[in-house]
């Protein structure tokens, strides 16, 4: 007898939990499953909308014409002329604005950025500053645009982000502001190459450290560190290292001791706003009553004929769970799969194809594999657009234009038909379709 | 008429560093000249086998002596750029037992030490070879690095008063009458700390003596003299792993036949090789069905590569070569003996001789013939002491021996650095600064880099070939970045960034050939760690056109 829920997700980043709460609101039962550790992990923590106008800088072989693409202001201005199968073209402007307010309701206070519709330019880590919509409240004091003077502090032990480096960069970007760096050891830091998590139990626990004149705690004698470089300035930014559960609490001693506004600079892999986002989703994964089940693979399905159900391959019946080599059965009515792109796996590749592993939807690709990139590194790479084609209702099509399954919808980086790093638009797509698509298996349900 | 220098070597790759090094130690006044950085041409394009003879064993009796003996010597001089893994020549059920017969009498007859392995005694040694593999003959092939022993080559050149002009293309040879006086060549901005020529300048450099050792490329130097130099290019892949699946180089023991070699490369395997005559080495085709012979071939001994990730390939160009009228048709029948062309005795052209065909293994053995040969013509008396005299990072081996403990760094990167850094090790890694692993793939500290970036300046490719950062499985994603950090504040914001984007460009160029399965999946990570995460591709800093800040969001404090 198989596991029975009304709606399935599989996947479980942004695209999976979004699908699972916006189901789980419908009042359906809703069982969310998931493999790896999500890419959120890999993600910086913003939400990018739409940062750049993929109409705008399109041009041919990965030579871009018209000069250099400038930052949307607006996001929503560009979305309705998006190009016919463009995620957002597909869900519509409206399903991407309720999708944004539905995760501002279930991220509180920890984001910010729902009080505009413009961009924000955030600063990055390799110090230039790059267009999102919404922003954990850590990151919110050092906007570009806001034209207060900053001191970035890097730490001699963090080779990613060396501070100097990031203010000269941020200058030579035009930001509208004074910006200096400075690098300090880190208090607690004993070995040169430890993890950043280590970083953030240190400030999170407040740990007793050696000073150098007798002990202190860790945010004292940082603080103390910062405040010995600080001149005038107003703010200051630090890489995304303040903590873990309780970054807010970190940033707010920091603040206190220093008497000026501290922000973070997202990072790359591993990324802590990403780790928090993460954790964000899945407590409200668990207060929505989400059924959570991590760990396993997918990896096979069984399908029934649905006579009149209009789809190439009939109703799925239920998919089949890799544990420990045995494969158990989930059912569900309504399925949503999230499994995430190249990165996350849901899409795949060997020398000779590009497809989708689990259900093996159509994933339209060249097949000549060396068709399949440009040779600028940031040029027009077709990989980067792998992945599902979907109709308005977010069903996968086959490649005669109709539905794979009468009951399976797809969300997020699974999807196809647009280019998330260079229009930075892969947060929004993975909230907008799931939102969608969660929201439509719930109602499906519910008839 | 006085000249600039007694003897100008033309390339930078082994063979003109070797007679370089050679012609200097001599008491020579030398200058090289390299188009762009040492290795450029086809040294730092090969599979990085330290040839045993083994594999000319059979066809190439007088090649297969000169391997063997060069390979002791190169374990001698430059143990810091060889790792001993020993080779076997693997038989398949289907190959023939008369050519394994006739391989292990060659190796015996050229002195190599061979000894037969049962299937069972080969599958012990390397455990990932075929179930039916029949034997194996054991040979002290070897791994060398080209990069290093190339670089090492022209520091003790440097040494020993050489000049050595890198990023300094010849664009004309200097002749008068019947005789060839020097070059001219034209400066481009080279990386580094050392001098080079401002950039778009030419500059005559005059010789009493010029020897083109450009290899692939001596056909194109010979023209501007209107000297003619059949060199005939013949192009092979390599394919690399990202693991070492074997830790033995693994021929295929059967007559020839391309994708039969790999060869374990620090923490990689590279696979092996095609032999395709090209017409230009600078602009010939990459092609897929390569890729996919290496991988389709050599999983009949090793069938675990057909399911192994591949990080990248790469092609080089062999400088093959035979006298006019031998008329080969297929280049793997081209000899790979060198040939030692005067232009005197053969064109009446006097002033100099060019160097091609030869193997990497036997480059120092070539050097010395050289050297002799340009001895002669100046009627130098002077005898070449290249075999013994260790070369730089190698002269104190008992540093490359101790242990990682040496240094309290965690073993598998001391020992790496230690190879690395030869005898420099210490005074490199021993350091009071925090020295945290800024490329985790290939072990590669900060000390490490910023002593590279000290020999090398701005350029990243430089500093990634003398320490491997950037080379691993995630080919400079996660790296690049940091790499590119150390360059700051000796160097400018500028300069930093154009040197990162310069080193991303170039790790995707080789990725290019590997670009399926894990390698797609990594690709398409690290095109979104810099252009999601850090908008590196739309980077406002690299546009004329100024964003209009003030037009978007101010923060949530709204009175902004």
């Amino acid at each position: 007898m198989a596991i029975e829920d009304d709606v399935l997700v599989i996947g479980g980043g942004l695209a999976g939990a979004t699908a699972a709460l916006s189901a789980a609101e419908r009042d359906a039962t809703v069982r969310l499953i998931s493999y790896k550790q999500s890419t959120l992990r890999h993600a910086s923590g913003l939400i990018d909308v739409l940062g750049y106008d993929p109409t705008a800088v399109a041009g041919t072989g990965g030579e871009r014409e018209g000069g250099e693409p400038t930052p949307l202001v607006d996001p929503f201005e560009a979305i309705p002329d998006l190009p016919e199968g463009h995620p957002y073209e597909r869900v519509g402007l409206e399903a991407v604005r309720e999708s944004l307010l539905f995760f501002d309701s279930v991220a509180g206070d920890a984001y910010a950025g729902d009080h505009t519709d413009a961009n924000a330019l955030v600063p990055t880590h390799g110090g230039t500053v790059k267009p999102t919509a919404r922003y954990p409240a850590t990151t919110a004091a050092g906007i570009a645009s806001d034209p207060r003077s900053t001191l970035l502090v890097g730490f001699e032990t963090l080779p990613d982000f060396d501070a100097p480096l990031a203010a000269s960069h941020l200058e030579a970007a035009g930001v509208p502001f004074e910006s200096r760096g400075v690098t300090l050891s880190f208090p607690g830091i004993e070995r040169d190459d430890a993890k950043i998590t280590r970083y953030a139990h240190i400030l999170e626990r407040d740990e007793p450290v050696d000073s150098g004149a007798g002990q202190t705690s860790a945010r004292a004698a940082l603080a103390h560190a910062i405040g010995a470089k600080l001149a005038d300035e107003s703010r200051v930014g630090l890489p995304a290292i303040l903590g873990d559960d309780h970054a807010d609490t970190v940033r707010r001693d920091l603040e206190e001791r220093l008497g000026v506004d501290v922000f973070e600079v997202p990072m790359g892999p591993p990324s802590l706003p990403g780790i928090r986002l993460e954790d964000l989703l899945y407590d409200a994964l668990e207060d929505a009553g989400v059924r959570v089940t991590t760990g396993v693979p997918v990896v096979d399905y069984e399908s029934v004929d649905a006579d009149g159900a209009g789809a190439n391959r009939g109703q799925i019946d239920h998919v089949l769970v890799d544990r420990k080599r045995k494969r158990v059965p989930y059912s569900a009515d309504q399925y949503v799969l999230a499994t995430g792109g190249l990165v996350g796996k849901g899409v795949q590749s060997d020398r000779e194809r590009v497809y989708e592993p689990i259900f093996d939807c159509h994933v339209a690709h060249s097949e000549d594999r060396y068709d399949w990139f440009v040779d600028e590194a940031f040029g027009e790479h077709p990989f980067a657009q792998f992945g599902l084609a979907v109709d308005r209702e977010l069903y996968p099509l086959g490649a005669d234009g109709e539905r794979e399954f009468s009951n399976l919808r797809a969300a997020g980086g699974v999807l196809g038909g647009f280019d998330a790093p260079a229009e930075k638009s892969g947060g929004g797509v993975s909230l907008s379709t799931g939102y969608a698509a969660g929201a439509a298996a719930g109602e499906e349900v519910d008839r | 008429m006085a000249h600039d220098t007694e003897v100008l070597v033309l390339g930078g790759g082994s063979t003109g560093c070797g007679t370089a090094r050679d012609l200097a130690r001599r008491g020579l006044e030398v200058t090289l000249v390299e188009r762009g950085n040492l290795t450029d041409g086809t040294t730092g394009r090969m599979h990085g086998l330290l040839h045993s003879g083994g594999r000319y064993a059979v066809s190439d009796q007088a090649s297969a002596t000169e391997c063997i003996e060069e390979n002791e010597t190169l374990r001698e001089i430059a143990g810091h750029c060889v790792e001993e893994t020993g080779g076997l020549f693997v038989q398949r059920p289907e190959d023939p037992d008369e050519y394994f017969r006739e391989k292990l009498e060659g190796c015996r007859q050229c002195d190599i030490p061979a000894e037969v392995l049962s299937g069972r005694e080969a599958r012990e040694v390397e455990p990932y070879l075929a179930s039916d593999v029949k034997r194996a003959i054991e040979v002290p092939d070897g791994a060398v690095d080209p990069f290093r022993l190339c670089v090492a080559n022209a520091m003790d050149a440097e040494n020993h008063g050489a000049r050595v002009e890198t990023h300094a293309e010849v664009v004309d040879l200097l002749r008068d009458g019947d005789d060839v006086y020097g070059v001219e060549v034209r400066h481009d901005s080279g990386p580094g700390t050392r001098d080079h020529g401002a950039a778009g300048t030419t500059e005559e450099i005059t010789a009493d003596y010029v020897v083109n050792a450009t290899g692939a490329w001596a056909g194109q130097i010979g023209a501007m003299a209107d000297l003619e130099v059949a060199v005939r290019p013949s192009k092979g892949v390599m394919t690399i792993m990202n693991v070492r699946q074997v830790d033995t180089v693994i021929n295929r023991c059967r007559p020839k036949g391309d994708a039969d070699i790999v060869v374990p490369h620090e923490t990689t395997a590279i696979l092996g090789t095609t032999d395709e005559e090209v017409d230009d080495p600078d602009d010939y085709p990459e092609e897929e069905w390569e890729v996919d012979m290496m991988i389709d071939t050599l999983s009949e001994l090793l069938p675990i590569l057909s399911e192994s990730r591949t990080i990248r390939s790469f092609w080089g160009v062999r400088p093959l070569y035979e006298p006019p009228g031998t008329g080969t048709q297929d280049p793997t029948d081209i000899t790979r003996d060198f040939f030692l062309l005067d232009h005197d005795d053969r064109d009446g052209v006097s002033g100099m001789s060019t160097i091609v065909g030869g193997k990497f293994t036997t480059y120092r053995a070539m050097a010395e013939e050289i050297a002799d040969h340009v001895c002669d013509k100046l009627g130098v008396r002077a005898s070449c002491d290249t075999a013994d005299a260790a070369l730089p990072g190698s002269e104190d081996l008992a540093v490359l021996e101790r242990g990682m403990d040496d240094f309290g760094l965690r073993s598998p990167i001391a020992r790496r650095s230690k190879q690395r850094l030869g005898s420099r090790s210490e005074a490199v890694l021993e350091t009071e600064e925090p020295n945290p692993v800024l490329c985790a793939c290939e072990g590669v500290t900060r000390a490490e880099v910023r002593d590279a970036i000290g020999q090398s300046g701005s350029d990243l490719n430089a500093v990634r070939i003398r320490t491997r950062a950037s080379m691993g499985n995630c080919q400079g994603g996660f790296c690049c970045q940091q790499l590119a950090c150390e360059l700051h504040p000796e160097y400018d914001e500028a300069t930093t960034r154009a040197a990162l984007d310069e080193l991303f460009q170039e790790r995707w160029k080789g990725q290019r050939h590997a670009l399926w399965g894990e390698q797609l999946s990594q690709a398409m990570l690290n095109y979104a760690l810099h252009a999601t995460t850090m908008n590196r591709d739309r980077d406002p800093a690299g546009v004329d056109e100024r964003i209009a800040f003030d037009a978007f969001d101010g923060g949530p404090g709204g009175e902004r």
